[in-house]
Parts: structure tokens; sequence; C-alpha cells
């Protein structure tokens, strides 16, 4: 009987909190025909938010998976560094979960911002860091950090080293082990770590809004979009760029739920 | 291969895992490094494979000082307790790992592995994952993988540990029958000292971090140099003194220093301990008198436990002598003893036995 009042209660939670609000997006976005619809996304600012949002993914996915797996394997394998800095190292990598996004923004502000030493010595080799794709790009590294690491990590400590270790004597170098003996292991870790990192870096909003300016045609992400757009009271446009989103959202929820699988099963 | 040791050490943190270690190994021979769990038996091990740094002292192979090569440069073959076998290739691919490094060509390598799978008699089962052998065939492929590269000296961690008890007997003797036939120098860590004593050439017994003795199996058995070789090879019965064993009375006194000899420790093998009634004993008046305590059956023999004066005793009986029950009063019979004084070590046979063969 308890039980289910209680899952009930779920269903409703579910329905009222998830399922409508969904359901609202989607009859707002076509409220004015699938022509508004599409007219929403096509449009040039639109397009060129989708645009940055894909580059800020491709590359923040790339340089996280990058580093993610070698930080990780710098904590798990690497027994020459001490214990305490090991203890430090591990520690900052969980900073971002615990900071506001908004915070870790302004710190790359503070930090890279327009008039601080590093800003205008940035600025006088030509490059601009903030209100600009890179700082964009740190920021979303910034709050997507932990995710690759601390899905690789497990997977490291459970595979051990023996396997590496029968490499070793057998007479393959660190480069050789790497590649035939520990990436099969992990794979499937930095595969879900990937995706993690995809959903985490589209959905970004905080960070990045704080050190991009949000300049329409220049630095404007699709999250940030939307938040315009319904500053506008333009909500055909706005929620026509959440369906989107929420799509996506939807197919790397699939898709992870795929790659815990696979993970599961090596 | 052979090699030479000195004054090994290792210690981590503040633990001293490995102290003053060192021996020589002759080529061709198989090693076998013996000791309970935890005395250092696999850090020697990995030290010699590179595997883990020496804290100090000298690792030789063909006279030459190793310590600062890695793993990859030793000549090695390594197989793991549970054999770390590369989950996601299949047996060939395993196999053939150490030869693709070397840079064979893909016909030596093809040729190499199907020889080593023929070798170790897993014909047919080249494209079988790890996870689809059993415990037994996985270990032939660990020693097929380690071997394939045709290492100089082959290192084995614990390799029957895994493996039930009739499986391990199987590959015991497979295993030795392979060493010999490749011919290759080999060195495996064992806690077993029935697998020690069953396949190894020497062996070393090794306790918390000591190198406690080094000889052929039936050397160590036999003249153990110190109590713990004693004990923990075969089975023994430890006693402070000798009074009221017949034969034995003034074996003490043998020792170097008389005036200490309380502190003497006296070990005597169940197997050198005859029990039975008067009539069966071989020589009656070299025997004492026994209670018989208990009596259990340890599959190919009865143990009897027996009372001596103030000694408690294991001895061994053959199981087609008439069975004895607790509370029979036997005759018991010490053929053999040890004493073990500081650094001295004696080996004593019963006096009264002796002297009546001698009379003969």
């Amino acid at each position: 009987m308890i039980r289910r009042v209680g899952i009930t209660i779920t269903y409703l939670v579910f329905l009222v909190f998830l399922i409508i609000p969904l359901g609202k997006v989607f009859t707002s976005a076509v409220s004015l025909g699938t022509a508004g619809f599409w007219n929403a996304l096509t449009r040039p600012e639109a397009l060129h938010a989708f645009l940055v949002s894909a580059i800020i993914v491709a590359i923040v996915t790339v340089l996280n998976t990058l580093f993610g797996v070698l930080l990780a394997l710098l904590l798990v394998r690497e027994t020459a560094i001490s214990r305490r800095l090991r203890h430090l190292l591990n520690s900052i990598v969980d900073l971002p979960f615990a900071v506001s996004p908004i915070i870790g923004g302004l710190m790359i502000l503070l930090l890279l911002g327009p008039h601080t030493a590093l800003g205008t010595f940035f600025e006088a080799q030509g490059v601009k860091i903030v209100f600009a794709l890179p700082g964009m790009v740190l920021a979303t590294l910034f709050v997507t950090f932990p995710l690759m690491v601390r899905e690789v990590m497990p997977v490291l400590q459970e595979v051990g080293t023996q396997q590496e270790e029968a490499a070793y004597t057998l007479g393959a170098n660190g480069w050789r082990t790497f590649w035939r003996v520990t990436w099969p292991s992990i794979r499937w870790g930095v595969l879900y770590g990937v995706v993690l990192t995809i959903a985490r870096s589209i959905g970004e909003f905080g960070a990045v809004l704080v050190v991009s300016g949000n300049i329409i045609n220049k630095t404007q992400t699709a999250t940030t979009l939307v938040y315009q757009q319904v500053e506008n009271f333009n909500y055909v446009a706005a929620n026509s760029i959440a369906l989107v989103l929420a799509a996506l959202s939807i197919v790397i929820l699939l898709l992870l739920e795929w790659a815990k699988k696979r993970k599961e099963v090596f | 291969m052979q090699i030479e040791v000195r004054n090994l050490k290792k210690d981590f943190g503040q633990f001293a895992a490995v102290q003053n270690v060192s021996f020589d190994i002759e080529p061709g021979k198989l090693i076998g490094l013996l000791g309970p769990s935890g005395g250092g038996k696999t850090t020697i091990l990995r030290m010699l494979a590179g595997l883990e740094k020496p804290t100090s002292g000298e690792i030789l192979f063909h006279g030459k000082n190793v310590n600062h090569l890695p793993p990859q440069e030793r000549g090695i073959g390594f197989v793991f307790q549970n054999y770390a076998l590369f989950k996601h290739m299949n047996v060939f691919d395993n196999i053939a790992f150490g030869l693709t490094v070397q840079k064979k060509t893909k016909r030596e390598i093809q040729e190499r592995v199907y020889e080593m799978i023929e070798l170790i008699g897993l014909k047919g089962l080249a494209e079988r994952y790890p996870h689809q052998l059993s415990g037994g065939q996985r270990q032939r492929v660990a020693f097929a993988r380690a071997l394939a590269p045709s290492p100089e000296l082959l290192l084995l961690d614990e390799p029957f540990a895994a493996i039930d008890a009739k499986v391990r007997k199987e590959l015991r003797t497979w295993l030795r029958e392979m060493i010999s036939r490749v011919g290759v120098t080999s060195i495996f860590v064992t806690h077993d000292q029935e697998e020690a004593v069953e396949v190894a050439d020497e062996i070393m017994i090794i306790n918390s971090g000591r190198l406690e003795q080094k000889g052929t199996p039936w050397q160590v058995y036999k003249e153990p140099q110190t109590p713990f070789v004693a004990s923990f090879l075969g089975e023994s019965n430890i006693l402070p003194d000798t009074a009221s064993i017949t034969g034995f009375e003034a074996a003490t006194f043998r020792l170097r220093d008389k005036s200490r000899a309380k502190t003497a420790n006296i070990l005597i093998r169940p197997e050198s301990i005859e029990v039975g009634r008067e009539h069966e004993i071989s020589n009656p008046a070299a025997a004492s008198i026994g209670l018989v305590k208990s009596v259990q059956f340890r599959g190919t023999l009865w143990q009897v436990e027996v009372e001596v004066g103030h000694h408690r005793l294991l001895a061994h009986r053959t199981l087609e002598k008439e069975t004895l029950k607790p509370g029979d009063e036997v005759a018991v019979l010490i053929h053999s003893l040890h004493l073990f004084h500081e650094d001295e070590s004696l080996f004593l046979e019963n006096e009264i036995k002796r002297a009546s063969s001698a009379a003969i």
C-alpha cells in the first residue's frame, strides 16, 4: 500500500516537474506552426549561437578527454609523486563540483579580464580571452574538468597494474603498453566521460554567461540565447531553441545508457 | 642465465621487506622461493624482474649489474599470480604480444605462437578469450606468453595459488617437465612446502625478509640450519628439553656451549618417531613408554598424539598396522632429532639404538 502511494507520488512529481514543462516548451515552440519553429531556428543569431555552442563543445571535449585521462593516469599510476601532492591534486579536481559555475566564470574574469596583468599581456599579443571564444572554452573546461577524471580513475584502479607490468616484462615500452593494454580496458569509461562532457558543455550557462558578455552573433551560445529571448519576451524563439537542446539531451541520455552498459560488460 | 644477488635490501617506508639477501643461481636451475606469506618472497622476485627498485644491494645477470635496467631490458619472463592475461586479446594475441614487441615478421610470430600453443596443449583454442578459459588453461597461456620471446630467466609468482587442488598437482608436474624441456633458468615463489619440494631443484627458505637456508629439498629437510627451517619444511614437534626421552638423555651436552644448553630448541619430525605395541617396535630397548592421547586419520596415515613424560609428541603410523586407541600404552622409539642453539645446529641419532646396532 505504502509502496503504491510512493510510486504514485514519484510519477506525479515526474509529471509536474518534468513532463508538463517539457510539453509546454513543445507546445509553445510550435504555437505559430512549424514555420514559426523553423524560423526561430534559422535566424542568423540562432544559427550563430548553435555554431558557437558546437565549437565550444568540440574543443572542450577534446581538451578535457586529453587532460582528464592524463591526470587520471597521473593520480592512479604515478608512484613518483608524493602522497601529499597526490592528495592535493585529487581535491582540486573536485573543486568545480563544489564551486558554482558563475563563480568559476568570475574567477576567469578576475584572472584574465581586460584590466588584469595576464589579460593585458594576452591583449598585447593580439589574443582576446575574456568576452571571446577562448574565455568561454576555459569556463566550460573549468566546469567539465572533473567529469573525465572521476570517470576514468575508478576504472584504472579496478583494472590494476598487473596487465601493464606483464606488458613491461614482455618488452613493451610505456607508449605501446598504454595503447595496447591500458586503453582497451578504459575506453568505455572514457567514452562515458566524453558523453558526460558533451552534455555538460552544451548545457553550461552560468560560467559562460559571465565570461562571454553574451554578444549577439559573436559570443552568444544556444543557452545564453534562450536566456536572452526569454528576457525579450520572445517565447516562441526561446522555446524552439530550448526544444532542440532538450532533444539533444535525450539523445545524449540514451548514449550514456549505452556507454554505461558497455562499460559494465568490459 | 647465471644470477648473483648481493646484500639485496628493500624497505617500504618503515617496513623492511627484504634484508641483506645474497645468493647465486646456476644456469638452468629451477629454484623455489619458499616461505610464509608476507615474508618478502614476491618482493625479491619483483626486484629480479625490475618491477621494484632495491633500496640497496646488487643484482647481477651473467656477472653484469642490472640494477638500473627496466623490466623491458632484462630478458626475463614473468608469470603473475593471477596470470594478468590481456583480457581483451585472445590466446593467440596474448602469446604473440612479446614477439610483436620484438618486431618479428608475421610468419615468425605465427610459427612461434602455434609452437607454444602446441607445447601447452591448447591446440584449437587460439581464438578463445581469457574469460572463456579455465583456471588451468589461463595458467598455461600465461606461461606460454612469458616463454614465447625466449627469455633467459623465467620468474613465476605463486603460479599455482589460484588453481584447485587436483589440477594444481597435474600442473606442477607439467610445469616441471616444460621447464626442463625448454631449459630456462626459473625461479618460482610459493608458500606451499609440498609444492616447493616436489618441483624445485633447489629451494630457498625466506622468512621475514631473510634468506634462512638454500639447498636441495632433501638437504634442507635433512639438515635444517635454523629452527624456522626445520619447523617450516615438514612437520615437527618442538620440545624444550630431552628429559625422559630414551636415547637422548645427554643430547644437550653435545652442544658447544654446554652451560646454556637449557635455551636450546629440540625438534623431532613425526616421521622419525616409531609408535606401537612393544612387539612391533624395531628396537624396544631404545624406546620410551608413552600413552596414546588421540588418534587422527590424515588421508594416508594415522597421526598419533602420544604423551611421553611431560612431552606431547605427534607421530605417524602407517595404515596397515593395527589401529591404536586413546588410552593405549605404547612404546615410543625416537630415531633422531634436531638440536638448535643460537647458530649451532645438530642432527642426533638415538644413542641406545646406535650402541645396540654397533654391538651386532
